[in-house]
């Protein structure tokens, strides 16, 4: 991966003049390059990596694995679009494996997260079956620890 | 009683130095909130896959003594890693050792080497282990100092200016701690030139070989005649972030090696063996890692030498190691009331370059072992220090 990508993954805040300095490009080299994943779709967007149990430990995280029967005319992709606009719905994956799609929710508790998957998700016509499974605790996502850091370890001067 | 200790124990030990980096060392240990900039070991954890064959061997008892010169599929390994790397062949027989970590070899060829009354040139401003071992064997070390407009690098008119015929060794710690230096060929061919027709042995420090930012490293015995009177050293702590596992090298043609080896044996016996193991899959596996490590290492050296040098304390680029070496004297401080104001004042923590040599004088030495996010607070308030600085002056 470019370099510029993978450290944009972990911190999407660094200025395009330090960005230039750490990749021995010029600001302009920088911002055409950024401009260019954009457009080529690449950069869908800049986000924070929020730690939603910081906010509200009783926030609930659930991966619901769905079996479709996909639509003779669109496949999958009409089904995993609809699921895709509910606003409670993080992620939608295509799997391959045991089953089809991989939804994740986020809600209030598990009663909310239950009644999204039951009536809306379990509603669907195309799904045949759904397995909700609630998150005890998230360690990484996008690439980003978010347990408290290990402590530096080293000493504060050696030779 | 038997308490005048210093009167009786052995007096070169006793007129022994500590490290100029141990006062600061303690300074930052006593503070709260101090951000360093002043450790010389990576950030990065060892691979993974190093760490799985460290456990799965002391899983299994693998616990022994090895060879006293270590494992032979190590040995065999590093001969590999060397042809490939500097392009020379070492016999894993009777040419390689392996130490507990570069520091052992370092000590070992000094030892093996330099008797007493032998001068011994060593380049400076560099790792403070030299001179203290080569003074233990009586012998006498001599500075060669290297100038910030050479970008700290060895000329030949310096080097031939230091030698007299009693010099024995030249040891050349190269890329190099703390300026992060490094030795191009053409440096190293006029090097060689001085040294051909001579006698003097080098001790090459090649121990931040892996982190060389402007092509590839070139190593001494590359070099026409040098193979013959070089002690390579190099090892897995900076290159493998593997500083604890205790784990280096010396490679030398087999006429030194023998001697080395004995002193090994008496001293050593043999090195830790669940690190021998781990090394195996270091240099098999993992050769992928040291080079993400280096592109990670080298965005922040570009990141803290543009840092310096907007903050106006300027900076020569360095394409080795993972050190900066901006110079501080127009602030009007030494190095070492630069070193000690700043960290009382902004408690961060960076090193005066004087405990490097005497030529260091002048100059802090600040590592890039630290994430983006800590170098960027550090160089933030270093700003700040120095406008206090500058606020006091004019007062």
């Amino acid at each position: 991966m470019d370099q510029l990508l993978k450290i944009l993954k972990t911190n999407a805040r660094l200025s395009n003049a330090e960005l230039a300095v750490m990749l021995d490009l010029t600001e302009e080299e920088v911002a055409e390059k950024i401009a260019a994943y954009e457009s080529a779709g690449v950069i869908k967007g800049y986000t924070a990596i929020i730690d939603d149990a910081a906010i509200d430990p009783g926030l609930v995280t659930a991966m619901i694995e769905l079996k479709v029967t996909p639509l003779s005319q669109s496949g999958y992709d009409e089904i995993a679009r609809e699921i895709a606009n509910y606003d409670e719905v993080e992620s939608v994956r295509l799997m391959s494996g045991a089953y089809d799609i991989l939804v994740s929710v986020t809600g209030r508790n598990i009663r909310e997260v239950s009644q999204f998957v039951s009536a809306r998700l379990a509603a669907i016509d195309a799904v045949s079956s759904t397995t909700t499974h609630f998150e005890l605790k998230a360690y990484k996502f996008n690439g980003v620890p978010i347990f408290d850091e290990d402590t530096d370890e080293r000493g504060m001067v050696s030779p | 009683m038997m308490t005048d200790y210093d009167n009786l124990l052995n007096p070169k030990v006793v007129e022994m130095k500590p490290s100029g980096i141990r006062r600061f060392f303690d300074m930052a240990a006593q503070m709260q909130g101090v951000i360093s900039l002043g450790v010389g070991e990576p950030d990065f954890k060892t691979p993974w896959a190093i760490r799985q064959t460290g456990i799965e061997t002391l899983r299994k008892g693998r616990t022994c003594y090895t060879a006293n010169a270590g494992l032979r599929e190590l040995r065999q390994e590093i001969a590999k890693y060397l042809k490939n790397a500097v392009h020379t062949d070492y016999d894993p027989d009777h040419e390689i050792l392996v130490s507990v970590g570069g520091s052992e070899a370092i000590d070992l060829s000094v030892r093996a080497c330099v008797a007493p009354g032998d001068e011994v040139l060593v380049v400076e401003p560099s790792f403070v282990c030299y001179s203290p071992i080569i003074s233990m064997m009586g012998g006498v070390p001599v500075p060669i100092e290297t100038k910030v407009e050479d970008e700290f690098r060895l000329t030949a008119e310096q080097l031939r200016a230091a030698i007299t015929p009693k010099t024995k060794m030249l040891i050349l710690p190269f890329p190099n701690n703390p300026t992060g230096a490094i030795m191009r060929r053409e440096d190293l061919e006029a090097i060689a030139e001085v040294i051909r027709e001579t006698n003097i042995f080098v001790l090459s420090d090649e121990i931040y070989s892996e982190l060389t930012y402007s092509g590839k490293h070139v190593s001494i015995v590359e070099i026409d005649g040098m193979r013959e009177r070089t002690i390579l050293i190099n090892g897995f702590s900076k290159s493998f972030a593997m500083t604890g596992w205790r784990m280096g090298f010396a490679a030398a043609p087999e006429g030194i090696m023998k001697h080395i080896l004995k002193l090994h044996q008496y001293c050593i016996m043999s090195a830790p063996t669940t690190s021998q193991y781990a090394a195996i899959t270091a240099l098999r596996d993992c050769m992928n890692d040291t080079v993400k490590m280096k592109n990670e290492y080298n965005i922040r050296r570009r990141l803290v030498v543009d840092g310096f040098n907007r903050l106006g304390l300027t900076c020569f680029e360095p394409q080795g190691a993972f050190y900066v070496f901006p110079c501080i004297r127009s602030t009007g401080l030494s190095s070492e009331e630069f070193c000690e104001k700043l960290i009382n004042s902004m408690k961060v923590a960076v090193v005066p370059g004087n405990a490097f040599g005497d030529c260091g004088e002048g100059f802090i030495r600040v590592s890039y072992a630290y994430s983006v996010t800590h170098l960027k607070e550090a160089l933030k308030r270093i700003g700040e220090f120095l406008k206090v600085l500058e606020q006091e002056k004019q007062k």
